[in-house]
């Protein structure tokens, strides 16, 4: 049988699926027992009863200065800044996209300073909203929205633009105005496609937060990362790299599970 | 003259393009006029004539006598060969979409007693159309055919002036063909419609029109194929009781060695 035919069933997708990932704990902790046997007191490679115990003691007492459960502290900071990041470069993706794709003046008015605001490396504009935003959090939601939004605008109003003609045209001939063809037509097409974009804008998103909080915070997944960084904390910075990508696996889930019920249609393979 | 659409020397020109070259016509109520003609000889640039969807650059068509915007409106329904259909709609929401763009300028949703009226209706188009069973079942559920006829439905409710048909059956298998071409010669007995239908099947132009239009170019320079646009050849009534064609001879000089 060719390798192109073979399907794999749910359960040996799972035990293949989880087979390199397996491998990848046992190599690092193969390693990591042999760096111990040399070096008692290495922290290149934290063993596992080492990351338990620096993390429980993250996760479960409270912090002796700020009287903070700090791991959790820093999941809500993070997430937090993340959830109105991308909440509103959700609403600017939907209603510009919406506006570029649909209406040809919008389009040809904004369609280039959406561009150029686009390819702008959003990092570089980091001083600028440190500056002109001060340390707070409005300068690191900023970031994200700088960051991700103009992609997702994009996007959405390609997809908007893309949409076949016809049914613009049937539309009109059912006698809808420009408004309802927005509202009735391009809008919930758009709606699959816009979680995607969301989906595909988490990683960025992601990138962009980390970053601000590196550069000046004093809260967050990312703080706290480049905080013990300074004392080769490997036993928290791993743990942490870890729970970060579970919230994104965890974000992407949800973002799945949304689109399946809600645009059913969208997915034709599942009816 | 119960003329209801009239052509008056129509050109439709691309920069030096001629796709059109000085069509007139006037098309009566209630006919069923088969437009057939090779590819490239402006078929579809005739329907998006009609339809609005483009103003001719040069000429002028009438709609009940008065000019026609180039903008589609209501009172041209069409059916596409396909995305005709709303693919985020059910079959019924998607007939009602018409009603719903009437009756609430705004949110283009109906609520209440004018919702479940418009609702009866769209239900009592589709059963007409022969989807009574599927009115909840998404396009993308339905086979070729069967979304033909919600496309056909979804026009209908809204009472066209002229219906245009852009290819309807282009997609289809022979057999759901010859139901359809019933199913769309019943409608438009049934409703007193003016069709329009485009196709590439002389046979079912001629089966289904009553009155069959040949789109091809009169004159043709082989050193510029794209100076001279296509006009009507042929035009062909048909009195289904005692067939009377009249051929425009004197008006067709297409060489077939094209040496002219």
């Amino acid at each position: 049988m060719r390798w192109v035919n073979r399907q794999v069933g749910r359960s040996n997708r799972i035990f293949l699926g989880s087979l390199p990932i397996l491998l990848l704990v046992l190599t690092y902790l193969f390693l990591a027992v042999q760096r111990h046997e040399a070096n008692p007191a290495d922290k290149i490679l934290p063993l596992p009863s080492a990351m338990v115990s620096s993390m429980s003691a993250l996760i479960m007492e409270p912090d002796k200065l700020s009287g903070q459960f700090i791991f959790w502290a820093d999941t809500l900071a993070s997430l937090q800044r993340l959830g109105i990041g991308l909440g509103i470069s959700t609403l600017m993706a939907l209603a510009v996209g919406l506006l570029l794709g649909i209406l040809p003046p919008v389009r040809a008015t904004f369609g280039p300073l959406v561009t150029g605001i686009a390819v702008i490396p959003p990092i570089a504009l980091l001083p600028i909203l440190f500056i002109a935003l001060g340390l707070g959090e409005t300068a690191k939601v900023a970031l994200i929205v700088v960051g991700i939004a103009p992609v997702m605008i994009r996007d959405v109003a390609a997809h908007v633009q893309a949409l076949p003609r016809e049914l613009i045209i049937k539309a009109q001939t059912l006698g809808a105005s420009s408004w309802q063809v927005m509202i009735r037509v391009a809008l919930p097409q758009a709606m699959p496609r816009l979680i995607q974009a969301i989906r595909l804008a988490l990683g960025p998103a992601w990138v962009f937060l980390i970053s601000a909080e590196a550069i000046a915070s004093d809260v967050g997944l990312g703080y706290r990362i480049f905080l013990v960084r300074r004392y080769l904390s490997m036993d928290v910075i791993l743990p942490y790299v870890a729970w970060i990508a579970l919230l994104a696996i965890a974000i992407d889930f949800v973002l799945v599970t949304i689109s399946k019920r809600g645009f059913a249609w969208a997915h034709g393979d599942d009816h | 003259m119960s003329s209801l659409l009239s052509l008056r020397n129509v050109w439709v020109e691309y920069g030096d393009k001629v796709i059109i070259e000085n069509l007139s016509l006037d098309i009566e109520e209630g006919s069923f006029v088969s437009v057939v003609g090779p590819s490239g000889a402006g078929k579809s640039s005739f329907l998006r004539l009609i339809l609005g969807q483009e103003g001719p650059s040069r000429g002028k068509i009438l709609l009940d006598g008065t000019p026609l915007p180039p903008e589609c409106g209501p009172d041209r329904g069409v059916v596409f060969q396909r995305y005709s259909t709303f693919p985020h709609l059910t079959a019924l929401r998607n007939v009602m979409f018409g009603h719903e763009c009437d009756g609430a300028p705004f949110s283009a949703r109906l609520f209440g007693s004018a919702r479940r009226k418009a609702r009866e209706e769209a239900a009592e188009m589709l059963t007409a159309v022969g989807l009574g069973a599927n009115l909840d079942s998404y396009p993308a559920e339905m086979s070729g055919g069967m979304q033909q006829r919600l496309a056909i439905a979804q026009a209908l409710i809204k009472r066209p002036r002229i219906l245009l048909l852009d290819e309807p059956l282009g997609a289809l298998d022979p057999g759901i063909r010859a139901d359809m071409h019933e199913l769309i010669s019943r409608l438009w007995r049934d409703y007193a419609l003016t069709i329009v239908m485009v196709t590439h099947d002389i046979r079912e132009a001629f089966t289904l029109g009553t009155r069959v239009l040949t789109l091809d170019k009169r004159r043709h320079d082989p050193q510029a194929p794209h100076r001279y646009g296509a006009t009507v050849v042929y035009d062909l009534p048909l009195d289904k009781e005692n067939a009377q064609v009249t051929y425009h001879a004197e008006r067709i000089t297409i060489d077939e060695v094209r040496n002219n």
